[in-house]
Parts: C-alpha cells; sequence; structure tokens
C-alpha cells in the first residue's frame, strides 16, 4: 500500500474516535430531556450545566479530529 | 458536458496579504506586519463591537432596542454565568468575561453572516475563529491570566489545587500527575474545540455549496443529467438548514467558551470553599 494511501484511511479510522463523543452527546440530552420533562420547572436551571457538559463531551470528539488533522497535515 | 469548478473545501481558510505592511525582525524572528484577510476582518468586527457599544453607552431607563440587546447580552454572561456559577465575588471579572463573549460571537457570527465568500476572484469575508493561531491566542490567554490571578490571590498555597484533599498519601503520587495533567489540557481544549466547530461547520457548509454548482452543471448538459437538478435545490435547501444551524452554534460556542472561562475562574476565587 502507498504511504500516502496509508495516511489517508489512518486519518478516516481516526476519527471513529467521534462514535464514543456522539453516544455522550445522546445521553446527555437524552437524559436532559427526560428530567426537563419529569420535572419543567428546573429545567432552565440546569441548561448552564448541560451546555459545559456537551463543551466537555465534545472535547473527546475533537481530540479524535485533532489526531485525524495531525496524521493529514503534520506528518 | 461544461468544464467542473473544483471542490476545494479548505481553500476559505487559506490566509493571503491584502496590504503589505514592514517586516520586522526580533531575535531572529520575522514579525510580518502586513494586513491579511484574517487581520482585516479581525478590524472589522472590533469595530463593529466598538460602535455597538459607543451608540448603547448612554443608558436611558426605558431601553431603546440596541441597549435592550446589549442588555440581554449582558444578562448572559452576567445573571446565567456569572453569579450562578461564581457568586457576586465574580463581578470584578465580568468585564473580561463579558469581552471574551462579544469578541468571539461577533467573530463567529461574521464569519456566518457575511459567507458570500468569492467575489471578483479574491475572497472577502473571513471567519478568523477558524484560525487556530486565533482560538489558541484566546485560550492561552485566558487560561494563565486564571492562572497567574490564582497565584497573586492565594500565594504558593495555590498549588494544592493539584492534591485533593482526604485523599490517602499513597494515592497521591498518581493523583497530582493526571490532575495536572487535566488542568493543563485546558487551554489546548478551549482553543480546539471553538477551532473544530468552525471549522467543521464551514467546510460542510462549501461542501453542500460546491454540490449546487457541480449538480447543476451536470443537469445543464440535458437529457437524463437533468435530474441532477433535485440534488442540486435539495442540497441548496441544505445550505439554508445548515446557515441556521451555524448561527446556533456561533453563539453556543462563545457562550461555551465564556462558560468555560468562568468555571476556571470559579475555581480560583472561591479557592478553598469546597466548591
Amino acid at each position: 500500500m502507498e504511504a500516502e494511501a496509508a495516511k489517508l484511511i489512518g486519518a478516516g479510522l481516526a476519527t471513529s474516535g467521534m462514535i464514543g463523543a456522539g453516544i455522550g452527546l445522546g445521553v446527555l440530552f437524552g437524559n436532559y430531556l427526560q428530567a426537563a420533562i419529569r420535572n419543567p420547572a428546573a429545567a432552565a436551571s440546569q441548561q448552564t450545566m448541560l451546555f459545559l457538559g456537551m463543551a466537555l463531551t465534545e472535547t473527546m470528539g475533537l481530540f479524535a479530529f485533532v489526531v485525524s488533522l495531525i496524521i493529514l497535515f503534520a506528518s | 458536458m461544461a468544464e467542473q469548478p473544483a471542490i476545494e473545501p479548505m481553500h476559505q481558510f487559506l490566509i493571503h496579504k491584502l496590504v503589505q505592511g514592514p517586516v520586522f525582525q526580533i531575535g531572529g524572528v520575522n514579525f510580518d506586519m502586513s494586513i491579511t484577510n484574517s487581520v482585516a476582518s479581525m478590524l472589522v468586527g472590533a469595530a463593529l463591537i466598538v460602535v455597538f457599544f459607543l451608540t448603547t453607552a448612554r443608558g436611558s431607563i426605558v431601553p431603546n432596542r440596541a441597549q435592550a440587546v446589549v442588555e440581554a447580552l449582558y444578562n448572559i454572561v452576567d445573571r446565567i454565568l456569572v453569579t450562578p456559577i461564581i457568586g457576586h465575588h465574580g463581578r470584578p471579572y465580568i468585564p473580561y468575561l463579558f469581552t471574551l463573549f462579544m469578541v468571539i460571537a461577533v467573530l463567529n457570527l461574521m464569519g456566518v453572516v457575511l459567507a458570500f465568500g468569492n467575489l471578483a476572484g479574491q475572497s472577502w469575508t473571513f471567519t478568523v475563529t477558524s484560525q487556530l493561531a486565533v482560538t489558541a491566542t484566546l485560550a492561552v490567554l485566558t487560561f494563565f491570566s486564571v492562572f497567574i490571578l490564582g497565584f497573586i490571590k492565594h500565594g504558593p498555597k495555590f498549588l494544592t489545587l493539584f492534591a485533593p484533599s482526604g485523599m490517602p498519601p499513597a494515592l497521591l503520587v498518581f493523583m497530582v500527575p493526571i490532575e495536572m495533567l487535566s488542568y493543563f489540557v485546558r487551554p489546548i481544549t478551549l482553543a480546539m474545540r471553538l477551532f473544530g466547530n468552525m471549522l467543521g461547520g464551514h467546510v460542510v457548509m462549501s461542501l453542500f455549496g460546491s454540490f449546487v454548482v457541480a449538480l447543476g452543471i451536470v443537469a445543464l448538459s440535458g437529457g437524463v443529467a437533468t435530474l441532477a437538478l433535485i440534488p442540486s435545490v435539495l442540497s441548496f435547501a441544505m445550505i439554508v438548514a445548515l446557515t441556521g444551524l451555524e448561527l446556533v452554534v456561533a453563539i453556543l460556542q462563545a457562550f461555551v467558551f465564556t462558560a468555560l472561562a468562568t468555571v476556571y475562574l470559579n475555581e480560583v476565587v472561591n479557592f478553598g470553599h469546597g466548591h
């Protein structure tokens, strides 16, 4: 296999780390909605925490994105 | 069949010089003071913010529309972030956090709203926050000013941040390096989050934009190929939807960046209060 082709495949594979971030975001928003429907009065007060959790979960996906960018452009 | 334009989704992030400036050399490193499209966009963003606040600075009791917008933006930082997370001790830091929020929000929005791309062979608009250099500067500035503030406020005692209280001494050997790693990775994640979100969104928008043109050209060749108009129109509808999404993401990322800066600041301001 050519090195260039292996690099592209590797970059694609590296993005599979985003699966975890996707699951995490689903769990996060799913649970938030469940809680918000059970107790709508408390929902607004937890929105900041929701977005913080979203940001931290997204970070894991972004690490995968960065690894793939490093493989593509910095090696 | 007409010639297909090249699909280059990364082309929009290229930096090129608009005005050649002087080049300084300090310590063997070249500092090129040219006005690039990145610098020009930042200047426009800064000018927009300054003009916006100058026109609304003279507050009245019954706010007009512009003042209502400013007050709503201020409330995002004050009532939603600083007061619930830090408490009233956080009020002295609102100017920095609000500046951060406004700069990121305006630069993000400029990238989405003014995204008409290339006119006359020159790209006029530019998403400044899709440059890692810019987001890294914001993140490093935020992180280290908070870190240094910790030492100013608490002295060397601040280093106990890395050693959680009530921890058995044997575990500290493992915990301190892990805590330090997770602490010093923060500026990287701050920079990467904003950079990745803006880059990703704009690449997807650019890809769908080139689908519209490429499939439209295929459709022009007539016959069965006319069916290519359907995905072309669908791609256009997708751009409209994505633009809406990007508007949300632009504000949300500014909010998230500010929220994380507030959380990091909270550790310093309420240090040792068991928050």
